[in-house]
């Protein structure tokens, strides 16, 4: 909005965002990476080092701003998203970044979830998704997957899990993308095409609890099946993965199928383009819901519409009303309409 | 031979009732006749009082909705005990009011509407107006209905509009009854019907029809006057304490030079505070409907944190629900404010009643020690001044406040006499300039104990707060059980202290007599009215009557150890003398509890201090 920064003369450091605090999160911890790569972020970004606020929730993830020499908030759980809508509206100059995990958003949090996501603030909300609660020692959460056992489903959970992409969409919301925390490059990547994006931008970071739920992204991950259990969707390019480069996503009837390229007369041309600003939420509420073996778990940017955001029309309100209005202070408010005067 | 006319009575106060179906617009009547009451000058109180559902099955009991103003010469503090007149504009509005009246009290009915269908809904075996129930009364009956017709005839409206303005010559008469002049109100007409010509024209005609009605039948012996009150110089209007409260909130940011920010969800009855702020785009209002309380009061803290001045608006339940977020507050240390507009309990209660019963979860209900300033509004009017101070000692003291107020005192209005933002006392935030080299998150003022405010945007003061326990002066996140304690123990000095910054309690009567009335919040109107009339009588009777509750005024123990008795009245089953028993167990303390969802009258509480006073 009022950023009229000359960008060259910031220049920023990963060493600038650095904080004095012990980093307390478990060895192995895919929380680190996101730290690591939010760290190589906020340099980049061209902001004044004190125009960043890094609010949370509580869980694992919810320590981060400790770990960031930002403003800071590390709320009550559930309610980032409650508190960073405050601090948006308060301040629309301030560059937020809310972090939160999957029982803080989608458990206690989930209704501010799904509000933040259709207000559309422009706040980058990064949700890592570990699907298991770390910090009270692994119960299952909201993302867990049907039957899994944890020690409060040790008979496996008898609930239908949470998608947040799905939910994101289903929402409204404008934006959203997945990462893993086992690809740096990416992440950082999706995490500035946030940054740049006007509205809220939804992250789901598949984060791998090491000591709760160990190698459950393993599919989409591991060095050996990622390659078939992954698609990174870029805007404008044919959907095609595989270690060869030699499958793609094709429509068919009303469903999205993985087919080989070559195979059955099938040539690129065949194949979706990919298009994340399309205000039609179909197709990527098709591809948010991907899920390996079927079909390859889609990363990178999968839906970015813009949007008008709500400080804008709000401020735009304001901007208006202050020009119509013949209130112009309190004390004309005060006097204003029905008063009688007594001599 | 004198005309009737000629016969003025007059009056030093009246109170009347307009009731009636909840479609019959009785609260626009009482509104017009408030408007009215302004113009000749009297000093007034009015309350509405209508059923929790917008049309409750209609010509019931529970469909009643009544308008009752209380005017005078004299100061008046409440919206009055018992009716001297009440429009009864159907049989079930006559049962249903018929303990709110005087023995003498007028009564204009709509007599229309005394069919046997209504008087079956309204619960009647037989008909009041004939079989003796409304002896000693005068009674009017007034075939409204008809008459209405008959006064738009040569308007062609159809029936069910001009039944619409039914209630216009209900006003009519009483207009005419209090020798009011009823062409102001064309005014209102030509205003509010602007786009209909005919609409106009009708409810004038119907207003000047109830007032000849009045002049011509026989029923009145005289009429009444009440002439204008003596108040002091200035610009008068009259407001609830809902719109006071939410100009207050206004008032406090312009002076604070801090932005308003309001994260809010509807309540009853709450609401209109919500309502009238996201009306004021103009002052730069920022009012987000929140989804739901939690969201509200958190937004709000995410605002605090950012630099506003935060606001969260609510009733009981909302309380209840915002309990974990403003203990949030309490250890980050930063400025909200937090109106309760109470409401009858628990759980949703008594929606449209009020009650005083939230005080023990405004000062207790949270987990851990956490302690938060607690003040509550006494009058309509006040919740101006309260609302504006509750901004500032939250914004100075870096800490969150609760602001009780209640329903009686939401909805009630009164006369207001419009301050100057400018007369009002300066708000100064603790604000810490960029690159303060001294700027730590927990340093503290020496002499209020409250830490500073460093706004995120400003360059050199990055730092992080949260829910944890944070170290004292640097404000890492500690576990060290001596940094707890010490924490503990300096949130809740820093709100004792608050007390060096908050007027002395006063008494109003004497130092030392008989009986000490003691009472807080939105009853001040009804025991002021009370211990006047009993000091005219010539009792030994005091009263002092809270504001400040957390922390309580410093001469708080001084003034209750000057009487022989003290008696703490409450619409509550006794939360604020069980806070006095606990602070000041020395003194011995009577009660008078209420809790039905209605105010106090004056007579009972009188009833109760004569009898202590017999005891003596």
């Amino acid at each position: 909005m009022e950023n009229i920064i000359d960008t060259k003369k910031l220049i920023l450091s990963k060493e600038d965002f650095g904080s004095d605090q012990m980093v307390k999160w478990c060895p192995g911890c895919g929380d680190h990476a996101i730290l690591k790569s939010i760290e190589n972020v906020f340099p980049e970004m061209g902001i004044p080092k004190e125009d960043f606020v890094v609010v949370s929730g509580i869980g694992c993830s919810s320590r981060f701003p400790y770990y960031m020499n930002t403003y800071g908030f590390h709320g009550i759980h559930g309610r980032a998203a409650a508190l960073a809508t405050g601090v948006k509206l308060s301040n629309p100059k301030l560059s937020v970044w809310m972090i939160s995990g999957d029982g803080d958003s989608m458990a206690i949090g989930g209704n501010h979830f799904i509000h933040i996501a259709r207000r559309n603030l422009d706040i980058n909300y990064l949700m890592f998704n570990n699907k298991i609660y770390g910090l009270t020692k692994g119960q299952y959460s909201p993302t867990t997957p049907k039957g899994s056992k944890t020690k409060t489903s040790p008979q496996g959970t008898f609930e239908t899990p949470f998608n947040p992409g799905e939910l994101v969409i289903g929402a409204r919301g404008k934006f959203f993308a997945r990462v893993v925390d086992t690809n740096l490059k990416l992440m950082t990547q999706v995490f500035l095409q946030a940054a740049e994006h006007k509205g809220t931008s939804i992250i789901e970071i598949l984060a791998n609890c090491v000591i709760f739920n160990n190698q459950v992204h393993a599919l989409i991950t591991g060095r050996e099946t990622k390659d078939e259990s992954q698609i990174v969707l870029e805007a404008g390019k044919p959907m095609i993965f595989g270690a060869d480069r030699d499958k793609g996503i094709v429509l068919r009837g009303t469903k999205l199928v993985a087919v080989e390229i070559g195979k059955d007369g099938i040539t690129e041309a065949d194949l979706l383009v990919h298009d994340p600003s399309d205000p039609d939420p179909g197709i990527h509420l098709m591809l948010a819901n991907m899920t390996p073996p079927e079909l390859p778990a889609a990363l990178g940017v999968i839906r970015s519409v813009a949007a008008e955001t709500l400080e804008e029309a709000m401020y735009a309100s304001i901007e208006r009303e202050k020009k119509a209005s013949k209130i112009k202070c309190v004390d004309d408010l005060l006097t204003s309409g029905g008063t009688w005067t007594i001599d | 031979m004198t005309s009737k006319k000629d016969r003025v009575v007059e009056l030093k106060k009246a109170v009347i009732r307009f009731a009636g179906d909840s479609g019959d617009g009785m609260q626009l009547t009482g509104n017009l006749f408030s408007d009215s009451t302004a113009f000749a000058g009297n000093d007034f109180a009015t309350f509405p009082d209508y059923p929790s559902e917008i049309r409750a099955p209609q010509g019931t009991i529970s469909g009643v909705s009544g308008f009752q103003i209380h005017f005078g010469k004299v100061d008046i503090h409440t919206s009055g005990d018992l009716a001297d007149v009440l429009i009864a504009m159907n049989p079930a509005s006559l049962k249903a009011n018929m303990n709110w009246i005087t023995r003498e009290a007028i009564i204009i009915v709509d007599s229309d509407t005394f069919t046997d269908k209504n008087l079956e809904k309204a619960g009647y075996k037989s008909d009041p107006l004939e079989d003796g129930t409304l002896s000693g009364h005068v009674v009017v009956k007034a075939p409204i209905g008809t008459m209405t017709k008959e006064a738009v005839s040569p308007l062609n409206l159809d029936n069910k509009t001009a039944q619409k303005s039914k209630n216009m010559f209900a006003l009519g008469i009483v207009f005419y009854m209090f020798n009011r002049d009823y062409k102001p109100t064309f005014k209102f007409f030509e205003q509010k019907f602007k786009a209909n010509p005919l609409i106009v024209e009708a409810n004038k005609a119907v207003l000047t029809a109830g007032y000849y009605f009045g002049d011509t039948i026989e029923a009145f012996a005289n009429t009444f006057k009440v002439e204008p009150a003596d108040l002091a110089k200035g610009l008068y209007r009259n407001v609830t304490g809902n719109l006071a409260t939410a100009w207050g909130l206004m008032a406090a940011s312009e002076r604070a030079g801090r932005k308003i920010f309001l994260g809010s969800y509807p309540i009853t009855p709450a609401t209109e505070i919500l309502q009238e702020l996201t009306k004021h785009k103009e002052l730069s209002v920022i009012a987000l409907q929140a989804e739901d309380e939690i969201a509200g009061v958190v937004s709000s803290i995410g605002a605090a944190f950012t630099g506003s001045l935060a606001v969260t608006t609510t009733s009981g339940p909302g309380l209840s629900l915002k309990s974990e977020a403003i203990g949030l507050a309490v250890i980050t240390e930063l400025p909200i404010v937090i109106v309760d507009v109470q409401r009858g309990g628990p759980s949703t209660g008594l929606p449209t009643k009020s009650e005083q019963s939230d005080l023990y979860q405004a000062l207790f209900g949270r987990n851990g020690e956490a302690p938060v300033i607690v003040m509550a509004a006494i009058s309509p009017t006040d919740c101006f001044y309260a609302a504006y101070e509750a901004c500032k000692l939250a914004l100075e003291h870096m800490t969150p406040v609760i602001l009780l107020t209640d329903g009686s005192i939401a909805n009630g209005s009164e006369v207001f006499r419009i301050p100057k933002v400018a007369d009002l006392q300066s708000i100064t935030p603790p604000i810490v300039p960029a690159n303060d080299p001294d700027y730590k998150p927990y340093k503290r003022n020496p002499e209020s104990l409250s830490r500073s405010w460093a706004l995120p945007g400003t360059p050199g003061l990055r730092h992080r707060l949260g829910g944890l326990e944070k170290d004292n002066v640097f404000g890492n996140v500690s576990s060290d059980p001596k940094n707890h304690q010490l924490m503990c123990e300096l949130r809740q000095e820093k709100v004792n202290r608050v007390a060096n910054y908050i007027p002395e309690q006063e008494v109003i009567g004497d130092d030392h007599s008989d009986v000490l009335m003691v009472s807080w919040g939105g009853t001040y109107g009804v025991m002021l009215t009370a211990l006047e009339e009993l000091r005219n009588k010539g009792k030994s009777v005091s009263l002092a009557h809270f504001k400040y509750i957390m922390p309580l005024p410093r001469n708080t123990r001084e003034i209750l150890s000057g009487y022989k008795k003290i008696v703490v009245c409450e619409i509550n089953l006794g939360q604020f003398v069980n806070y006095l028993r606990m602070q000041f167990p020395e003194f011995s303390y009577l009660q008078y509890n209420k809790i039905q969802g209605l105010p106090f009258m004056v007579a009972e509480l009188k009833d109760k201090v004569n009898e202590l006073l017999n005891d003596l």
